[in-house]
């Protein structure tokens, strides 16, 4: 078990999580965006990773696809699935982000000559981080435990050992017990991160 | 003396309120120029044209040599440009809040002007110095004053080495006893030969420091001249009355 947390859980988590925060990002400034295409079409997104479970999600990208000839292995049909989840999520979380900071930050890099994209990189971000970090960390904690949808695709992550392991020895406590324990694990860690990551973007702000 | 600015016929609307309603004056290179008026009168919404931050739906306006006509298209290389023409220095400072002091004034200079690192913390050191911040360098913006947020502000706008300063009320948000500090900083600027022009409500400022003050209402230049004439013997009754209920407001 440990050595599929190590080469599946985990990696399915990290790259879906990166994955979907870069797509996020592309969301929520199309969802700001004044070009009423961009934003309607970042909405209708939003609205159908929201509003379907994720797990039709997993089985339309693996299962369904299939049908259009388009087959996809596993792993990276889970990448691809978790990604676009998260995308839809964080985007909401990095668009709320964005809007908290002031319209002054955004006049005052205009005037010392910045365009759209150094403003955002420079100024935007970094202090919408602050805000966005709690609630991005909720979105990574669920996205651990959710790859555990993964083992209905065939995806030998976690569960799916364990549910392996399970099946001929009838040991179902124990298996998923540890199984539990790893999960739990990993969010105890990761919440760590998350502290001693939001202590850091403080630092700028008064106490 | 050549004119360093001049606004022609500048007018601006925001949907169908017309803020702005056929704005002209010239300022003189090295000179300060004072913008007095009613809340509403349009003198905040003028200043922000000279920076493009409000962009004129029409109007010519012309800082050193660069005029821009903005009835037509302007392009977005000949915006940037023309915003760098000018300084602006907000009410509220608006300082970048995750960075040092340092950083927000090597910002502009490294990241958009790209000019080497060295020389713009050289440059902003001394900037700092200028006004009486030296010492703070390394600090962020939240353990600062009102007053020295303002003149880290000030510094941040001169660092970009503009033709012109612009003043957004930059005393409006202060305590009082803060005041002082930041009309100094203005004051040395003006005697440096710096062409500012400052929209405010301390009329003392005006009457010391500026060479010319407009007075704006209604979203026109009711009257312009001297500090002396204006503010002491105004010819129109609109100024006249603003003034009166400014200097004795109870």
């Amino acid at each position: 078990m440990l050595q599929a947390t190590v080469t599946t859980t985990l990696p399915l988590t990290a790259i879906s999580f990166v994955l979907g925060l870069v797509l996020a990002l592309f969301v929520a400034l199309a969802r700001i965006s004044p070009i009423r295409p961009l934003s309607l079409a970042a909405r209708g997104y939003i609205s159908v990773i929201r509003g379907t479970p994720l797990l039709v999600q997993l089985f339309i990208v693996f299962y369904a696809l299939p049908q259009l000839n388009i087959v996809i292995d596993p792993f990276p049909a889970a990448v691809i699935a978790f990604s676009l989840n998260v995308g839809g999520y964080a985007a909401e979380v990095i668009r709320a982000a964005i809007l908290s900071i002031p319209k002054g930050q955004w006049e005052a890099a205009q005037t010392i000559g910045m365009g759209y994209a150094t403003t955002l990189r420079r100024i935007i971000l970094p202090q919408a981080a602050r805000t966005a970090v709690p609630p991005l960390s909720n979105t990574l904690i669920s996205l651990v435990k959710d790859t555990s949808l993964a083992s209905t695709i065939l995806v030998t992550e976690l569960l799916r050992v364990a549910q392996l392991a399970a099946a001929p020895t009838f040991d179902f406590f124990a298996l998923y017990g540890v199984a539990a324990v790893y999960y739990w694990v990993i969010c105890f860690v990761l919440s760590f991160g998350q502290i001693r990551l939001e202590t850091r973007l403080e630092r700028y702000v008064a106490k | 003396m050549t004119d360093l600015l001049t606004v022609r016929d500048v007018e601006k609307s925001f949907g169908e309120l017309q803020v702005l309603r056929g704005i002209s004056f010239d300022v003189p290179a090295g000179s300060v120029t004072a913008v007095i008026g009613p809340s509403g009168s349009g003198k905040t919404t003028m200043l922000r044209t000279l920076n493009a931050l409000d962009r004129a739906d029409t109007g010519v306006i012309t800082i050193g040599d660069l005029t821009v006509d903005f009835s037509g298209e302007v392009d977005r290389a000949t915006l940037t440009r023309f915003r760098l023409q000018s300084g602006m220095v907000f009410q509220n400072h608006n300082l970048f809040p995750h960075m040092t002091v340092l950083q927000n004034i090597i910002e502009g200079p490294v990241v958009v002007q790209k000019r080497p690192r060295e020389e713009a913390v050289a440059d902003a050191r001394r900037l700092l110095d200028q006004v009486g911040l030296a010492e703070k360098a390394d600090q962020y913006p939240f353990q600062l004053s009102g007053g020295q947020q303002q003149r880290v502000g000030i510094a941040r706008a001169l660092a970009l080495k503009p033709k012109l300063m612009l003043f957004d009320e930059p005393t409006s948000a202060l305590d009082p006893e803060l005041v002082g500090d930041v009309l100094r900083v203005i004051k040395d600027l003006a005697s440096d030969g710096w062409t500012m022009v400052v929209v405010t409500h301390e009329i003392r400022f005006a009457q010391h420091v500026a060479d010319q003050v407009l007075f704006l209402d209604g979203g026109v230049v009711v009257e312009s001249g001297p500090p002396q004439r204006v503010l002491t013997e105004p010819a129109e009754a609109r100024t006249r009355q603003f003034l009166d209920r400014i200097l004795n407001p109870i």
